[in-house]
């Protein structure tokens, strides 16, 4: 049986290697490109991102990622964000007092952290969904986080999972039919984000 | 709902290879960090931290070889520092598989580094490591009585510690590494009052380093206001492991992964 095609959307984001190496080990046949046809082509698309969101922004616009995500996503081709990644695929964002434009997929607005320690870095606890896909399996699993901006909202057909830091409640990840999305790094985070590919891959 | 505490056990290494290596009974080479950083991944490390001391080029080169290595095989946050002079050498170290790294010497010297740095890769890869000690008999107070040293502690700087940590924060920086020189290597515990002295002072994460020598003293540096603790000979001689810190944390009521 062959491996599922994995394309990981290489458009200068920071250390992507990790998430390469943990995709294939989760049984994926990882491919770190931006040529159109592998990324309209592979089972599935994970875009990546650190740093700041309209810095992403402009590095996706780059390298035409925009069209590219927005044609799976209407073919219902799945693909799935990370950290400003996930970010990224709302309507918008403050950042350093700059709104910047995102993908739009989602309503909402990627706005500050308000906590006593700003970024979160670190392990938390998410709050899945008891339907939740992502984290089949994964019952009180911490994740790896580092970001200090965030959605607060998400839209209520899609199935999110709940995330806090500080007095902020934020979306730590989004599942919507072909687009998932997760605000921590699954990449970095241990066992539980290995088991969370895992399942992921499994819905390709 | 909180954030973890993390227990980051550091690894000094020195053209590739684990210095000060020990006898691990249940590790091959002990002075593999790829090894090192593996067992350490197992016994529960939330994040790790590689200081390459290596004085020549083509140790730093082998470095770069461990450190993509180590991101290909261990699924937890690498921090690399060690001789970090500009925004190139970050560029090259995140490409080699680094999430974060670590600069200090440099920054005190040319501080303009952190906002070249923050402003192109975000300032969450910046872990700005701060060597400090209390300003010693004799030589210029600072206002809050803690300086600023570099080249691993050896020269004072005259700048003050808390001037600094805050002006780098307003500067961009993810998080400070506070290391004390003074309770440095030896195990009576970290120095408290800095530590208490910096959390007042910023409020980007803080990770205390320096003193450890038993499972309560990482309880107090949190208590401190520590988000998260670092050691590097405590675990790396086999003194304590991982495990034992989280379970001190644990039972004094702090969350841990």
């Amino acid at each position: 049986m062959s491996r599922t095609s994995v394309v990981v959307l290489d458009y200068g984001s920071g250390n992507v290697r990790s998430a390469v190496r943990a995709l294939e080990r989760a049984g994926a046949d990882v491919e770190l490109t931006a040529d159109a046809d592998k990324v309209a082509a592979a089972a599935g698309l994970v875009v990546p991102g650190v740093g700041a969101f309209a810095h992403v922004m402009q590095a996706l616009h780059a390298v035409g990622a925009p069209r590219l995500i927005e044609r799976r996503l209407a073919g219902g081709r799945p693909v799935l964000g990370i950290c400003v990644g996930h970010q990224v695929m709302f309507e918008s964002s403050v950042e350093h007092g700059t709104e910047a434009e995102g993908l739009g997929e989602w309503p909402g607005l990627v706005e500050r952290l308000d906590a006593p320690v700003v970024p979160h870095m670190g392990w938390s606890e998410v709050e899945p969904p008891a339907d939740s896909a992502l984290f089949a399996g994964l019952a009180d699993q911490r994740f790896y986080f580092v970001h200090s901006y965030a959605a607060r909202t998400a839209p209520d057909y899609v199935r999110t999972t709940w995330a806090s830091h500080g007095s902020t409640r934020f979306v730590a990840a989004v599942e919507n039919g072909p687009l998932s999305a997760t605000q921590f790094h699954p990449e970095k985070s241990g066992d539980a984000g290995a088991q969370l590919l895992r399942n992921w891959l499994g819905t390709l | 709902m909180t954030v973890a505490i993390r227990v980051i056990p550091c690894l000094d290494v020195d053209g590739g290879r684990v210095v000060k290596g020990v006898n691990f009974v249940d590790l091959g080479d002990v002075g593999d960090p790829v090894e090192m950083a593996h067992l350490y991944d197992t016994e529960g490390a939330d994040e790790l931290t590689f200081l390459d001391i290596s004085a020549s080029s083509d140790g730093r080169a082998t470095t770069l070889e461990v450190v993509g290595r180590t991101a290909e095989e261990v699924f937890v946050p690498l921090t690399v520092g060690g001789g970090v002079r500009s925004a190139e050498d970050v560029a090259t170290l995140l490409r080699a598989g680094a999430d974060k790294v670590g600069v200090n010497t440099a920054a005190v010297e040319r501080p303009a580094l952190i906002g070249e740095i923050s402003r192109r890769f975000g300032a969450q890869v910046l872990v700005l490591s701060v060597d400090a000690r209390r300003v010693r008999p004799g030589d210029e107070p600072t206002p809050s009585g803690y300086e600023v040293t570099t080249h691993g502690g050896r020269r004072g700087t005259g700048r003050d510690a808390i001037e600094w940590v805050s002006h780098a924060a307003e500067a961009g920086v993810g998080e400070i590494l506070l290391n004390s020189i003074d309770t440095d290597g030896t195990k009576d515990g970290f120095d408290l009052e800095m530590i208490a002295a910096v959390r007042a002072a910023v409020d980007v994460p803080l990770i205390a380093s320096g003193g450890a020598g038993k499972a309560e003293h990482f309880v107090a540096a949190v208590r401190a206001g520590a988000d998260a603790v670092l050691a590097a000979s405590v675990f790396h001689f086999g003194w304590m492991r991982v495990g034992e810190v989280k379970d001190a944390l644990r039972e004094a009521g702090f969350p841990v992964r």
